[in-house]
């Protein structure tokens, strides 16, 4: 199977600062890949490398090349263009605010859809592709601040899902919520998988080993170990992967 | 044990000092509005209370009249009423889309050098004494309103609104400049991570999460144009009497009526004056209303 992305040398600075050292990664399409590692070794750096976040950041450097189906995400790609090819979302949950369906219609009207029976479907589709669908059908016009964290979290997620990314990126989408809200979260990223390909950083290691395909493991701003999520589980190669995972690191 | 007791009761006694000293504070501006309301007020009303010593006034002739001569006894204050809504409403129509954009630039788009400039450049400007605002206005803008007026003089409606506009400026940047500064950077990333462009982002997500924080620099700016006197005195035209009924017809604003006159009027004429004040206060207590309506709920609270 081709990959989705390939990383090559990928080198990131923030100033003088280096935070990505040498990454090389292949991550194939319709899997999760979990990234693990401890507070500051560069897990949301490296998954905002991926959709040029970080460009927004002043200082940053970027050497090396991420591959985006074959084409270097740097080079060859116009940055809004991948950012609705690849989809984020955040920590903490940000609907934008204004009503749920104002939220979730948000990136298809900024790209140009204006029919409103085309963005009603879109909504609706995107809504119940995250699982947020018979919560919020009959409030689509309020307010999206005013539900819960974990509704909230899926309706970013429906608007990530609204522009139909190819790729979604999740930086510990499950961190600020209820183990139930984080379990209807988790259950919705294996449904996804079956479209489209999903990263997801996390510090919970039975989330990692719950839900991913693969795991990579990060320390201080390189990649030590990625593998089947199984194998790092199981029979980690490296020492610093074992300690960690046991709980006897950071 | 013994010395902590004490060392609580003197921590105690401190507390108990600082807390009136601020009291103490804050109620010298209370009770400076009070005073000044009361004053204004209370000297403001006589004409029409019946049996004032000085002479009575209709208070409908006052507030409905197109004419203001003191020497022949009329006091009417209508087209002075309108003069300054009418200045205020063009200093804001033309002052808050520059003032906004502005900020946007300052907040969102400038390299950092052009901040360096255009913020220091926005707060002289709002240091700079009224009168000289005036002077400016004198020396160049009703200049050129002369030479593109049916009139025979520059000073008029649009010279006032000219001068207000840029006066209000400062006001509008900076407010909403740090309304757009608190927006949380997680909106913004929401709206990129969604392949929206920066633009589409400012004016879909940025500034409708500011909008309140915009709304009081609006409403701030409003107040500082309704009572701004020294700079529009020099450029109003400040007629005796008339509706204005074109950009280039003159106007005599409230503030400019009580400035122009006060030093000199006694008697009947000084209350007037007075009244006039009553009138601009009341405007200013209604727009202090809208806007602490405006900023419930807002990031400036
Ligand atoms: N905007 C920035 N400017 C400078 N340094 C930064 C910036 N953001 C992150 N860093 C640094 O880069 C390193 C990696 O940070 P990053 O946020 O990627 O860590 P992380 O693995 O996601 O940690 P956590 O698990 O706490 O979220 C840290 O040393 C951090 O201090
Ligand atoms: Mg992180």
């Amino acid at each position: 199977m081709e990959n989705k992305f390939s990383i090559k040398n990928l080198d990131m600075y923030y100033g003088d600062f280096q935070a990505l050292k040498n990454i090389n990664m292949e991550i194939k399409p319709k899997e999760i890949t979990s990234l693990i590692g401890p507070s500051g070794c560069g897990k949301s750096t490296f998954l905002r490398t991926l959709n040029r976040m970080n460009d927004l950041i002043e200082g940053v450097r970027v050497e090396g090349e991420v591959l985006l189906d074959g084409e270097d995400i740097y080079k060859e790609i116009d940055v809004t263009k991948l950012r609705t090819r690849i989809g984020m979302v955040f920590q903490k949950p940000n609907p934008f605010p204004m009503s749920v369906y104002d939220n979730v219609a948000y990136g298809p009207r900024a790209h140009g859809i204006k029919k409103k029976s085309e963005l009603d479907e879109i909504v609706e589709r995107s809504l119940k592709r995250a699982a947020i669908w018979d919560e919020v059908k009959d409030r689509i016009k309020r307010n999206a601040l005013s539900l819960s964290g974990g509704q909230q979290q899926r309706i970013c997620i429906a608007r990530a899902l609204a522009v139909e990314p190819e790729v979604l990126l999740m930086d510990e989408p499950t961190s600020a919520l209820d183990p139930i809200s984080t379990l209807k979260v988790e259950d919705l990223a294996e449904e996804l998988k079956k479209e489209i390909t999903i990263i997801i950083v996390t510090h919970n290691m039975q989330q990692a080993a719950r839900i991913s395909d693969k795991t990579a493991f990060f320390l201080n701003g390189e990649l030590i170990e990625f593998d089947e999520t199984d194998f790092i589980f199981s029979t980690p190669r490296d020492k610093r992967t074992e300690d960690y995972i046991t709980g006897r690191f950071g | 044990m013994e010395n902590n007791m004490k060392l609580d009761k003197k921590n105690e006694l401190k507390e108990k000092l600082a807390h009136y000293l601020f009291l103490f504070n804050a109620t010298v501006a209370i009770i400076s509005v009070a005073a000044i309301a009361f004053f204004v007020f209370y000297r403001g009303l006589q004409p029409f209370i019946p049996g004032n010593a000085e002479g009575n006034y209709s208070l409908i002739d006052f507030l409905s009249g197109l004419e203001w001569r003191p020497s022949i006894g009329k006091f009417g204050i209508l087209y002075m009423i309108v003069g300054s809504l009418l200045a205020t409403f063009g200093a804001i129509i033309l002052g808050v889309p520059v003032g906004i954009l502005t900020a946007v630039f300052i907040a969102e788009l400038a390299p950092k050098w052009a901040k360096t400039i255009i913020k220091p450049a926005v707060e002289m400007l709002a240091g700079i004494p009224s009168v000289l605002y005036g002077l400016f206005g004198l020396g160049v803008i009703v200049p050129w309103i002369m030479q593109i007026s049916p009139q025979a003089q520059g000073q008029s409606l649009l010279a006032v609104i000219f001068v207000l506009m840029i006066m209000i400026l400062p006001t509008v940047i900076t407010i909403t400049e740090s309304a757009i500064n608190s927006v949380p950077d997680a909106y913004r990333e929401g709206s990129y991570g969604l392949g929206a462009t920066k633009l589409y982002t400012i004016f879909k997500v940025v500034l409708p999460a500011a909008r309140s924080g915009i709304l009081a620099g609006v409403v701030l700016g409003i107040g500082r144009a309704i009572g701004e006197t020294m700079a529009v005195m020099l450029v109003a035209g400040n007629p005796i009497a008339g509706l204005p009924n074109s950009i280039f017809s003159p106007i005599r604003p409230l503030t400019t009526n009580i400035a122009m006159e006060m030093s000199y009027a006694f008697g009947l004429h000084q209350e007037m004056l007075f009244a006039t004040g009553v009138v601009l206060f009341v405007f200013i207590i209604l727009i202090n209303l809208i806007l602490s309506r405006v900023t419930r709920g807002s990031v400036l609270k």
